[in-house]
């Protein structure tokens, strides 16, 4: 077990905790880096579409995991954000270097908006007002359709930034270090949050909405603006999407989208941006984890390929239950006990991370 | 002079319940005051009260010549009012210097945007604000636990926690409601000897809703007794202590007493 001698304040503030920690995200970058070289352009495609689930991923946990807000419509803020980026290029002719952070901009404002009536409701009444919310969202889609192209849909053009363009099949490696990027950046702001006082203020509504009030904190904005941060991030994952499909319509961004999102920050474990990170990848990566188990199966079996419709739904519902039932605490929580099993050997205990409350508190007195 | 805090003939119904039925007294810049009384009396309801939770029906509550009946709940503190609350309310999923340093929420400065870009600026003042920490982490003895996550601690550390995350906000008036309630004896004593330092060394106003007597009149300048939400008696803690309506509901009156003519 480690432990960290703080000898300044900066100790805590730091990025990092100790300079092995940050040797290990230094090591992880570098993989991320090189790994165009050594991966088909098939895997690079799935690892960008895994960062883009990570950034919307993040965006859900800021409002889910950090603030204690559930919401269930944050199809919506990806559909917001897409819609945005695409017809500001189109119909304004902006570049998508302005494009997509005003996307980010708009889904934010709109998140902000929404959440003051929103935020006036807890817990299962407010995961059905943001329910709401996405299937407004879908059908506003369809009745602007002059500005939206309504169920056709539209397409996207390609990143174009400063005359490089970004195509998801014709360069494929260069897409994948944008959005890497991006999605570098996103997590910096994430952090930057969680050590400061905004982000310790979404924590303190999170937990008790009285005395957060009684330190200060006027909860209605701070709940307004933890919506407005995560419906921007979730906007800018939006924007992202819309390009790496290509084509998209009101149908893309529907309400499974919602559900997938927020049972992947439940699966990946609240509260942390490496749950976020864990979740994106078991909602990207399924249904290819899937189709490639399939295959395998069919060749050892010798049948013929056999779709199962519905079979990758009842996988990531199985996946779900047993989560909640077995580990509510996420694949993080999970690898956090088994390197805490590691680090402390042979010295662990079982009933270690008992007394730690497992459940997201939601429902407690305000 | 006037009062730090006056409530000015506070009257709260729940319904037809009357909770608190027109009260009135001034606290004092720079004492100790406590309420005592029994359960229901309305004492953490007038802390609620204080803390903008409830709207009164009647009266007024001013705090330094000033009316907080306009203020919203999250002004309080800004206006130099802290509290702690009766069944503890931590943020459980922080560690104790999280928690302290929500209590300086009051104090900042910065705004979402040079939060998130984390600025020179904002890490100037993450240093600030824990220095400011460090000394009520040094005066309540949480050197041992800075670091620890509040589901993890045993009851009687939360409870000074909390006192310390109300400290924090660097108030004018604190307001403890049962600070020693659940604590052992030698706790109850540290308690003690931290409400005269607050009072003392940090020239702290202190209101306290408390059931221990032995404490209240160990470290009290003056007592208001409440019974029903009306004022029994108001005074010096030994005054009050003896004040036969006060004694009276507390423990009650015999039969044979109330059948002689007064």
């Amino acid at each position: 077990m480690r432990t960290v001698f703080k000898t300044s304040y900066d100790a805590d503030i730091n990025l990092f905790r100790h300079g092995a920690q940050r040797g290990w995200y230094i090591l992880l970058l570098v993989v991320m880096l090189v790994l165009p070289l050594g991966v088909s352009s098939f895997a690079i495609g799935e690892m960008t579409n895994l960062l883009i689930w990570s950034i919307a991923c993040m965006g859900l946990m800021i409002l889910v995991g950090q603030t204690g807000q559930a919401s269930l419509g944050h199809a919506a803020f990806l559909a917001i954000g897409c819609y945005a980026n695409v017809l500001l290029q189109e119909r304004l002719g902006l570049p998508f270097i302005l494009s997509f952070p005003l996307a980010g901009l708009i889904a934010g404002i709109a998140g902000a908006l929404i959440a003051r009536p929103m935020t006036k409701l807890h817990g299962i009444y407010l995961a059905i007002g943001t329910l709401a919310i996405a299937i407004l969202v879908d059908d506003f889609i369809v009745i602007a359709a002059p500005l939206t192209n309504g169920v056709i849909g539209l397409f996207a053009p390609d990143i174009d930034i400063f005359g490089l363009s970004f195509n998801r099949y014709a360069n494929p490696e260069r897409l994948y270090y944008l959005i890497l990027g991006i999605t570098l950046l996103v997590v910096l702001a994430y952090r930057n949050l969680q050590r400061s006082p905004l982000g310790r203020s979404f924590a303190a509504i999170r937990d008790s909405e009285i005395s957060a009030q009684a330190m200060g904190v006027n909860v209605a904005r701070t709940k307004a603006v933890a919506f407005g941060i995560s419906a921007g991030i979730t906007g800018l994952a939006g924007a992202l999407m819309g390009h790496f499909a290509g084509i998209f319509n009101n149908e893309t961004f529907n309400i499974i989208i919602s559900i997938q999102l927020l049972l992947a920050i439940v699966i990946g474990g609240l509260g942390t941006i490496h749950g976020a990170f864990f979740g994106a990848a078991v909602v990207a990566l399924l249904p290819q984890a899937i189709s490639m188990t399939r295959d395998l199966l069919n060749q050892v079996l010798g049948g013929g390929s056999i779709a199962i419709p519905g079979l990758e739904s009842a996988i990531f519902g199985a996946i779900l239950i047993a989560f909640i039932l077995f580990e509510p605490s996420g694949i993080y929580g999970r690898w956090f006990k088994i390197r805490t099993y590691f680090e402390l050997f042979p010295f662990y205990r079982r009933d270690m991370f008992r007394r730690q409350k497992s459940y997201l508190k939601t429902e407690r007195m305000r | 002079m006037s009062a730090l805090l006056e409530i000015d003939n506070v009257t709260l119904r729940f319904g037809g319940v009357v909770a608190v039925n027109q009260v009135s007294f001034n606290v004092e810049e720079g004492e100790v005051f406590a309420l005592v009384g029994p359960n229901g009396a309305g004492k953490s309801t007038l802390f609620n009260l204080i803390s903008r939770i409830y709207d009164p029906a009647e009266g007024d509550i001013r705090f330094d010549g000033e009316s907080i009946l306009g203020k919203a709940p999250h002004d309080i503190a800004r206006l130099g009012i802290a509290r702690t609350f009766q069944n503890i309310e931590l943020f459980e999923q922080a560690t104790v210097m999280q928690n302290l340093l929500v209590g300086r929420h009051r104090h900042r400065k910065s705004n979402m945007w040079t939060e998130l870009a984390f600025t020179p600026f904002v890490r100037a003042e993450e240093r600030r604000h824990r220095e400011a920490i460090e000394k009520v982490i040094d005066f309540l003895d949480l050197q041992a636990y800075r670091d620890k996550y509040i589901a993890g601690l045993p009851y009687g550390v939360r409870k000074v926690v909390e006192m310390g995350r109300a400290l924090a906000i660097e108030p004018r008036l604190l307001l403890l409601d049962e600070p020693a309630s659940g604590l052992s004896v030698e706790e109850t004593q540290d308690v003690a000897f931290w409400v005269e330092d607050i009072k003392k060394q940090m020239g702290i106003t202190v209101l306290m809703v408390e059931h221990d007597m032995h404490l209240v009149s160990a470290v009290s300048d003056r007592v208001l007794a409440l019974a029903d939400g009306q004022m029994l008696s108001i005074g010096k803690p030994h005054e009050v202590q003896n004040d036969p309506r006060v004694i009276e509901a507390y423990i009650g009156v015999s039969d044979e007493k109330q059948e002689v003519p007064a």
